[in-house]
């Protein structure tokens, strides 16, 4: 009986501490799960599902250094494309990304999941930073 | 004692299935019965379909027919190189066969471009090179539109422009598997990563049975 207890307490215990999650942790999740999805279905034939890319053809999306560098332009990548010659992982690649229809929160969305999977740890980017972003497009 | 030997005679029936389909891949395709004398007798025989004659430049700017396959067991699909959706996924799986069989003498993929006007011979080499590729294991052929659109028809796949698709060309994502008699002997879907490593398994068994281990 005794034992039974304690397993019902500690159950207890990490139920509440993983409930337990602040409003801006909730907000990460939601935005995290949704830009998987959009990652899935935007972005994930070129750049592959552990952000791998493709040899020389298609940039891997695991250069922490890059996205922190280029933070403030990601989602103007996104919305209108990248062309010219970017260095990422030290490779120098060329092939041009197409523009997108993606819209800003979905941006939001797809920019938070990458830049915090395959490695990565770059926080929330929200919709209103990415539409702040989306303005200054150059 | 019935059931005993009604048994026996399913076990025997569900083996000799394995090991018919373990060891053979199917010849597919149209097929049509041949009848001909041989020796005073009437034989008949089955004629399979077989990829008929080509012509196309590959990446180095080299003319390749029909015949630089003879005596090869080969794999086709079609893409092009600025392709914005299936092919990046296709030609990753490739480059997983391109790296098993690269070192094998008599064996060949072959990437067929759908739109030559855009996919010249150096815009082709330098795909190659970006996506690591060199020698002679894995040709990118470029050549006439239409013939390349009439071949992918008789490799069961279908190509063909389409102002309204990205990329402005539709194409399937097959891999078609073909033997050194020139019989497609597997389709698979190149997106699939789990349809690619059986590609390969089959490769394998393909290059065991005796017709192919003979060069021709």
């Amino acid at each position: 009986m005794k034992a039974l207890i304690a397993i019902f307490s500690f159950l207890a215990l990490v139920t509440a501490a993983v409930s337990c999650q602040g409003p801006q942790q909730i907000e990460f999740n939601r935005y995290y799960s949704a830009g998987a999805a959009v990652y899935q279905t935007h972005c994930q034939n070129c750049h592959g599902d552990k952000g791998q890319g493709l040899a020389e053809l298609m940039p891997p999306l695991t250069d922490s250094v890059y996205l922190k560098a280029n933070k403030g332009q990601l989602a103007c990548y996104l919305q209108k494309g990248l062309k010219g010659k970017i260095t990422v992982n030290g490779k120098t690649f060329e092939s041009q990304m197409p523009a997108s229809d993606l819209s800003p929160i979905e941006i939001a969305q797809v920019l938070t999941y990458v830049t915090n999977s395959f490695g990565n740890k770059g926080g929330l980017i929200n919709s209103d930073e990415a539409e702040k972003d989306l303005k200054s497009c150059r | 004692m019935k059931a005993i030997n009604l048994l026996a005679g399913l076990a025997i029936v569900i083996a000799s299935c394995q090991s018919n389909t373990k060891n053979a891949l199917p010849i597919l395709g149209n097929r049509e019965p041949v009848t001909k004398i041989v020796d005073g007798k009437t034989v008949t025989d089955t004629v399979y379909t077989t990829i008929p004659a080509f012509k196309f430049v590959n990446q180095y700017g080299d003319s390749i027919t029909e015949k630089n396959l003879n005596g090869k067991i080969y794999v086709a699909d079609f893409f092009f190189t600025s392709c914005p959706s299936i092919c990046p996924v296709m030609h990753r799986n490739m480059l997983n066969v391109y790296n098993a069989f690269k070192n094998v003498g008599d064996f060949k993929i072959i990437s067929h471009s759908i739109d030559p006007k855009y996919d010249s011979v150096p815009a082709m080499k330098k795909y190659a090179d970006k996506l690591g590729i060199s020698g002679q294991s894995w040709w990118f052929l470029q050549g006439d539109k239409d013939a390349t659109y009439k071949l992918a028809n008789s490799y069961l796949s279908s190509a063909a422009e389409d102002s309204s698709a990205p990329g402005g060309h539709v194409h399937d994502g097959w891999f078609i598997l073909i033997d050194k008699q020139k019989h497609i002997r597997g389709t698979y879907n190149g997106v699939d990563p789990v349809e690619v490593t059986k590609m390969i398994a089959d490769i394998k068994t393909l290059q065991a049975e005796p017709d192919q281990a003979v060069a021709q």
